[in-house]
C-alpha cells in the first residue's frame, strides 16, 4: 500500500517542476471562443446557482418568514394568533431567530453536541489518523493490511455505519453488553439510549470512520515530504519523535489546512449517524437534524428550518473562507 | 472500544525518543494490530449476526457460538424487500451522476485553468465554496424548488423534480460539481502551457483543445474521481431521504433505513440486507481502492 | 364514542376563506416569491383528472409491519373483486410515513393513503391538502353512527377519511402469569400501584415500557391526563384552550407519572415498542400500557399466543371520572388533493366503508375492532370482542396524544415527555411545564 500512495501523488502531478506560469495562458480569445466558452461554463454554473447558491441565498430570506409551506408566501406582517391555524405565510422578521434561541429546547443541546463532535475530532480523531499514518509511513511490517482494514470503514456510508454498530452496542444482544457482562435486564448499559452515553457511542462511530480518512490523507502528505530532509535531520540527530515535529510536520500544513477544513465541515453536517439512530433526539440532537426535522418532519415549519440553516450557513462560512483564503492565496503567490 | 488505543498512543513515540528503537517498534505493532482487530470487528460482527437464524440469537444474544449458519437471512431480505429494484435505482441515479458531474466539472475547470477569462477565480470560488456546504442548509429552498420544477412524464413518474431520480441525479451532480472543479482545475494546471501554444499554432480550437488534448492527460484524475464519486453518490442518504418520499423509488442506501422498520422483530435480516447493501462499496474496496484514495488525496495535496 | 375535538368554534370566516384557498383552484392569488408553491396544490387537482376512467390507482400505505401488512392486502384483493379497480400498493415504513405526511400529500401522494382521524385529520383538510368526500359518504353513511361520521368530518363539515378500524389504549398483561401469580386487576390507583409493587419483589419488571419513536409514552401521558383532570380538560390542553401546560392540573400527571416510575422498565428512551412488548410476550413483564394494535399485533407477528393476552381499562384515580375515557384512535384512508383517479379512488372508498369490506380485513387482523355500526365479524377473538365493548362503554374517547393536537406541539411534547423519562424529578418537571408553556404559546400564537 506505501507505493500506493506514491504512486497516486505522481498521477496527480505528472510533472511536478512544472513551470507555472500563470499569466503564460493561450492568448486572446476570438469571438467564436468566447461564444464556446460560454456554452462550456452554461449548464455547470447555472446548475450549481440554482442547486446550491440560490437554495443558500434564499435559506437567508425564508428565515424571516413564518410559513407551513403550505399555500403561498406574502410579504406582509404576521396577524394575530387565534383560528384553527395560525397565521401562515408571512413576515416576522428575526423572530424564527429568537425563538430558536430561547424557546426550542433542543436548539442548545444541538450546538453543544455539535461544539462537543468538533472537539473529540479535533483532540482525537485527527490525532490518531495522524498516528496511524505515522506508523504505517514508517513502513512497518504489514503496513499495506493495516492500512486496507483501518480504511475500510471510510468506503462505507455513515447510514450502514449506524446500523452495524447497532449489533455492537444492542443492549441484550451487543457484544460490548455480552462482553462485558452487562446483558442481563438489571445492568443493562443502554449504549445508544441513555442520553448521557449516546452521543459518545457515536462518536465512537464516527471516530472510526474519520481517523481512517484522516490517515490516508496524512499519508499522501508524508510520501510527499522530501525525503531529504528526513535524511537530513536524521544526520543531524534529531530521533524520530523530533524529525517528525520539527521538520515533517512544518510542511504538512497545507494538509493540515485541508484536514481542518474537513474535520470542521464534517462536524457540522454530522446526520447521517444520528439520524440513523434516533432520528437526533434524546442527546442526540444536531443542528443538521433539527433543520431537517423542521422542513421534512410531520411538523412543517419553513422559516423557522431555514433559521436554524443558516445558523449552520454562518457558522459553516469561517472554515470555508479559512480555506478559500489559505487556497488562492498560495496561488496567488506562485 | 478505542481506550486501548489511546493508551498506546503517546508511548511509542516517546519509547523511540529515547533510543529505544525496540521497544518503538514493538509497541507499533500491538497498536496497528489492535487498531486493526478493533477496526474490522464491527464488520465481521454485522456478518456474523446475519448469518445466524433469528430463532438462534434470540435465545442466545449475538454473541454466542453458532449451532448453524446459514445464507437465510439474506435470501429473505432480499426477495421480501424486493432489494433489486433499489439496487436499480442507485444504478439509475449513481451512473448519470457520476458521468454527467465529470463532464461539466472537466468543462469549468478547463476554462478555469486553461482560458484566460477574467472571472476565473470567483468561478473557482463559487463552485469550490458551494461543495463545502453543509447540505441541510440549502435542503429547504430546495425541497420548496424540488416541489415547483416541472419534469416531463417520461423522466419522472412524479412530473416533478421532487420524489424523481432525475431530481436525485441533478442534485448530486450540483453538489458534487464543486470538489471535482476543483481538483481538475488543479490537475489540468498542471500540464505545461507550451502544450497549448503548440497546440494553437497548428490550429487546434478551443474545443479540440479540451476534448482532444486536456481530457486524455485528466485520465488518472478521471479515473480516481470517478471512483469516488461513485462511492459517496451510492453511500448518499441525506438527499434521497429528503427529496424521494416513495418508498419504492429511493436508492439502496436510504431505503435500508426504511427497511430497518419493516423488519424491526428480526435484526437478523437486518444485518443482512446491510451486508448486501455494503458490497458494492466493498468491491470497489477491494478492486479500486488506489483509485479511492488517489481521489481523496488529489483534492488536499495539490493547489 | 368520540367527540369531535375541535367543536364549532368562532373561527368560521378563517376556515371560510382556508375553505376558499383550497377550492380556489389555482386561484389562490397571493403575492409574493414563492406563492406558486402552494398555488399548485390546488390547482392540479382541483380543475382537472376529476375522472379518470383508468382501473388503475395506487395506495400509500403506512401498514409496514409484516401481520397488518398482509391483512391490507387481503382488503385490497378484495376491494378488486369487487370495484375493479386494480390497487398498487406503496408502503412505507410507519414511522416514516408518519414524518412524511406534509410533504408527501404536497407532492406526489397516491390516489389514497392511510392516515388517522381526529384533529390530524381535520388539520391537513383544513390546509387543502385533502380531498372531500362527501358522495363517498352518501353512499356508506348509513353503515356509521354518528361518532364514527364526526370522526370523518374535517372542520369545515366535510368528509375527508373513510375510517376502518379503531382499538382501545388499555393494560396488557399475559392471563397465565396473572393465575399463577394469583394477581388480580385492579381497579384503582391504589390498588394498581400495589399490584406493581408485588410484581417486582417477584421479580418482574412490573410494566413493560419503551419511547424509542418518541409517541409511545404520549399514551401514557394522555390517560393519566384524562383520569385525573378529566376528557374536556384534555381536549382543552390538547387544543391550547383555556388550559396550560403549567396549571396545576399537568403536575399532578406528571407527579403521579413519577410514582409509577419504579415501575415502568427503565431505559424506555432506547427501547422500541416492539422489544417492549417482546418482554410482555416473555414473561418477563408484567403489564404493558399500549394500544392493542401494537401489543396484540406483535403477538400474532412474533406467532406468540394471542389466548394467553387479555388487559384491563386504566385504573380509575379520581372518582369524578371513573374509568370513563380512553384513547381509542381510529385509523382509515383519506384521498389526497392531488390524487389523479379520483374516480377510481372513489370506488374503492365506496367499498371500503362496508361492513363486509371490515369483516374482509379482519380477517387477517386479529387485534382492530371494525367501526361499521354494529359490526361483528365472525373472526372476531377474545381481545377484539372486549375491545368493541369496552370503547363502547366509554363516555367520550380520545384519539392519541398526536393526532388531537398540532403537530409541533405534539412534538414538542414528545420530546418534553422523553426527557421527563430520562430524568423524572419534581424539578425537572417544574422546569419541562414551563418551557412546554412557553413553546405551546409560540406555536399556536
Amino acid at each position: 500500500m506505501a507505493s500506493t500512495v506514491t504512486d497516486a501523488a505522481d498521477d496527480a502531478a505528472p510533472s511536478p517542476v512544472t513551470p507555472r506560469r500563470r499569466k503564460h495562458r493561450v492568448g486572446r480569445l476570438t469571438r467564436g471562443e468566447k461564444i464556446v466558452v460560454l456554452v462550456m461554463l452554461a449548464i455547470p454554473v447555472i446548475v450549481d446557482l440554482a442547486f446550491v447558491w440560490g437554495p443558500a441565498l434564499a435559506s437567508v430570506f425564508l428565515s424571516f418568514f413564518k410559513w407551513s409551506g403550505i399555500g403561498g408566501l406574502a410579504l406582509r406582517h404576521c396577524r394575530a394568533p387565534g383560528g384553527l391555524l395560525p397565521d401562515n405565510g408571512c413576515f416576522i422578521g428575526g423572530d424564527n431567530y429568537t425563538q430558536a434561541a430561547t424557546n426550542y429546547p433542543p436548539f442548545w443541546p444541538a450546538v453543544e453536541h455539535n461544539v462537543i463532535w468538533l472537539v473529540v475530532f479535533i483532540v482525537f480523531a485527527t490525532p490518531l489518523g495522524m498516528l496511524f499514518a505515522v506508523v504505517i509511513d514508517r513502513g512497518i511490517k504489514g503496513s499495506r493490511i493495516y492500512q486496507s482494514a483501518l480504511f475500510l470503514p471510510v468506503m462505507l456510508s455513515l447510514a450502514l455505519i449506524g446500523i452495524m454498530w447497532e449489533f455492537v452496542y444492542s443492549p441484550n444482544y451487543g457484544l460490548i453488553n455480552t462482553l462485558t457482562g452487562h446483558n442481563t435486564n438489571g445492568n443493562l448499559v443502554d449504549w445508544l439510549g441513555d442520553p448521557h452515553l449516546n452521543l459518545w457511542a457515536v462518536l465512537v462511530e464516527a471516530t472510526w470512520r474519520q481517523a481512517g480518512y484522516v490517515m490516508v490523507l496524512y499519508l499522501a502528505g508524508l510520501k510527499a515530504a522530501d525525503p531529504l530532509l528526513r535524511e537530513a535531520a536524521t544526520v543531524d540527530g534529531a530521533n524520530a519523535w523530533q524529525t517528525f515535529w520539527r521538520v515533517i510536520f512544518p510542511t504538512l500544513k497545507p494538509i493540515n489546512i485541508v484536514i481542518l477544513v474537513v474535520t470542521v465541515i464534517e462536524s457540522l453536517r454530522a446526520f447521517d449517524l444520528v439520524y440513523i439512530t434516533n432520528r437526533g433526539s434524546n442527546g442526540l440532537e444536531m443542528l443538521s437534524v433539527l433543520v431537517t426535522n423542521n422542513i421534512v418532519g410531520e411538523t412543517s415549519r419553513i422559516g423557522f428550518g431555514s433559521a436554524l440553516g443558516v445558523v449552520l450557513l454562518v457558522i459553516s462560512l469561517v472554515p470555508i473562507s479559512i480555506f478559500l483564503y489559505q487556497n488562492f492565496k498560495r496561488k496567488a503567490e506562485r | 472500544m478505542t481506550a486501548a488505543a489511546v493508551s498506546e498512543r503517546v508511548r511509542p513515540a516517546r519509547a523511540s525518543g529515547t533510543g529505544r528503537a525496540r521497544v518503538g517498534r514493538i509497541l507499533s505493532y500491538v497498536l496497528m494490530i489492535g487498531a486493526t482487530v478493533l477496526w474490522i470487528t464491527p464488520i465481521v460482527f454485522t456478518l456474523y449476526v446475519s448469518l445466524r437464524p433469528y430463532s438462534e440469537t434470540s435465545k442466545l444474544g449475538y454473541v454466542s457460538l453458532p449451532r448453524s449458519l446459514t445464507f437465510d437471512n439474506y435470501r429473505q431480505a432480499w426477495t421480501q424487500s424486493d432489494m433489486l429494484h433499489f439496487f436499480l435505482n442507485s444504478v439509475a441515479i449513481t451512473v448519470p451522476a457520476v458521468i454527467l458531474t465529470l463532464f461539466f466539472a472537466s468543462l469549468v475547470a478547463f476554462v478555469v485553468a486553461k482560458v484566460n477569462i477574467k472571472i476565473n477565480v470567483a468561478l473557482l470560488i463559487v463552485f469550490t465554496a458551494g461543495n463545502l456546504l453543509p447540505q441541510q442548509v440549502i435542503i429547504t429552498p430546495l425541497y420548496r424548488l424540488y416541489l415547483l420544477i416541472p419534469v416531463p412524464g417520461f423522466l419522472s413518474e412524479s412530473g416533478l423534480l421532487y420524489n424523481s431520480i432525475i431530481g436525485l441525479v441533478a442534485i448530486n451532480v450540483a453538489f458534487q460539481l464543486g470538489f471535482c472543479v476543483f481538483v481538475l482545475s488543479n490537475f489540468m494546471r498542471t500540464v505545461p502551457d507550451e502544450m497549448y501554444e503548440a497546440a494553437v499554432v497548428d490550429g487546434a480550437s478551443l474545443w479540440t483543445r479540451y476534448w482532444r488534448l486536456t481530457m486524455p492527460l485528466c485520465r488518472p484524475a478521471l479515473a480516481a474521481l470517478a471512483t469516488l464519486l461513485t462511492t459517496w453518490i451510492y453511500n448518499d442518504f441525506f438527499w434521497a431521504i429528503t427529496l424521494i418520499e416513495t418508498g419504492s423509488r429511493r436508492p439502496v442506501t436510504s431505503a435500508l433505513a426504511n427497511l430497518q422498520g419493516q423488519f424491526v422483530s428480526n435484526q437478523n435480516l437486518i444485518a443482512a440486507a446491510a451486508m448486501m447493501v455494503a458490497i458494492p462499496t466493498l468491491v470497489v474496496y477491494v478492486l479500486l481502492q488506489r483509485q479511492f484514495i488517489s481521489g481523496l488525496t488529489l483534492g488536499s495535496t495539490k493547489g | 364514542m368520540a367527540q369531535s375535538p375541535t367543536g364549532p368554534g368562532p373561527h368560521l370566516s378563517r376556515r371560510g376563506l382556508l375553505r376558499g384557498a383550497a377550492f380556489g383552484a389555482g386561484a389562490l392569488a397571493v403575492p409574493g416569491l414563492l406563492a406558486a408553491c402552494g398555488g399548485g396544490n390546488s390547482s392540479s387537482s382541483g380543475t382537472t383528472k376529476s375522472g379518470g376512467s383508468g382501473t388503475n390507482i395506487s395506495f400509500g400505505s403506512n401498514y409496514s409491519d409484516p401481520a397488518p401488512k398482509s391483512a391490507f392486502a387481503g382488503l385490497i384483493n378484495d376491494a378488486k373483486a369487487a370495484t375493479g379497480v386494480t390497487t398498487k400498493i406503496n408502503t412505507t415504513d410507519h414511522n416514516t410515513f408518519q414524518n412524511n405526511i406534509t410533504s408527501y400529500l404536497q407532492g406526489t401522494p397516491d390516489d389514497l393513503a392511510t392516515w388517522f382521524a381526529g384533529f390530524r385529520l381535520q388539520y391537513f383538510a383544513a390546509q387543502g391538502l385533502l380531498s372531500p368526500i362527501d358522495d363517498v359518504w352518501d353512499k356508506i353513511g348509513k353503515n356509521f353512527n354518528d361518532a364514527a361520521k364526526s370522526l370523518s368530518k374535517g372542520a369545515d363539515g366535510h368528509y375527508y377519511l373513510v375510517p376502518l378500524y379503531n382499538y382501545p389504549w388499555v393494560v396488557h398483561y399475559n392471563k397465565s402469569t396473572f393465575a399463577q401469580k394469583g394477581y388480580e386487576v385492579p381497579t384503582t390507583w391504589d390498588s394498581f400501584i400495589a399490584l406493581a409493587k408485588k410484581m417486582k419483589k417477584d421479580g418482574l419488571t412490573p410494566l413493560a415500557f419503551a419511547d424509542k419513536d418518541l409517541w409511545p409514552a404520549l399514551g401514557t401521558f394522555d390517560i393519566l391526563n384524562m383520569r385525573i383532570n378529566g376528557f374536556d380538560y384534555h381536549m382543552k390542553l390538547m387544543q391550547n384552550k383555556g388550559a396550560a401546560y403549567t396549571d396545576k392540573e399537568i403536575t399532578a400527571v406528571f407527579d403521579h407519572w413519577r410514582e409509577l416510575m419504579p415501575y415502568l422498565q427503565s431505559g424506555a428512551n432506547g427501547r422500541i415498542w416492539q422489544d417492549a412488548a417482546k418482554t410482555l410476550e416473555a414473561k418477563q413483564a408484567g403489564m404493558m400500557f399500549q394500544g392493542t394494535n401494537q401489543v396484540a399485533a406483535q403477538y400474532a407477528t412474533d406467532k406468540k399466543d394471542v389466548k394467553d393476552l387479555d388487559f384491563f381499562a386504566y385504573p380509575e384515580i379520581n372518582s369524578a371520572y371513573g374509568q370513563d375515557y380512553m384513547d381509542a384512535p381510529a385509523d382509515g384512508f383519506i384521498m389526497p388533493k392531488k390524487a389523479k383517479n379520483t374516480k377510481g379512488a372513489k370506488k374503492v372508498l365506496e367499498y371500503i366503508g362496508t361492513p363486509e369490506a371490515e369483516t374482509s380485513y379482519l380477517k387477517g387482523d386479529s387485534w382492530d375492532v371494525g367501526l361499521a355500526t354494529g359490526l361483528v365479524a365472525p373472526t372476531y377473538n377474545d381481545i377484539q370482542k372486549k375491545s368493541a365493548t369496552m370503547i363502547a362503554k366509554q363516555k367520550a374517547v380520545a384519539q392519541f396524544g398526536d393526532r388531537d393536537t398540532d403537530p409541533a406541539m405534539a412534538t414538542a411534547l414528545e420530546h418534553a415527555i422523553q426527557d421527563f423519562i430520562g430524568n423524572p424529578t419534581a424539578s425537572n418537571v417544574q422546569s419541562l411545564q414551563k418551557s412546554l408553556a412557553k413553546q405551546a404559546k409560540s406555536i399556536f400564537g
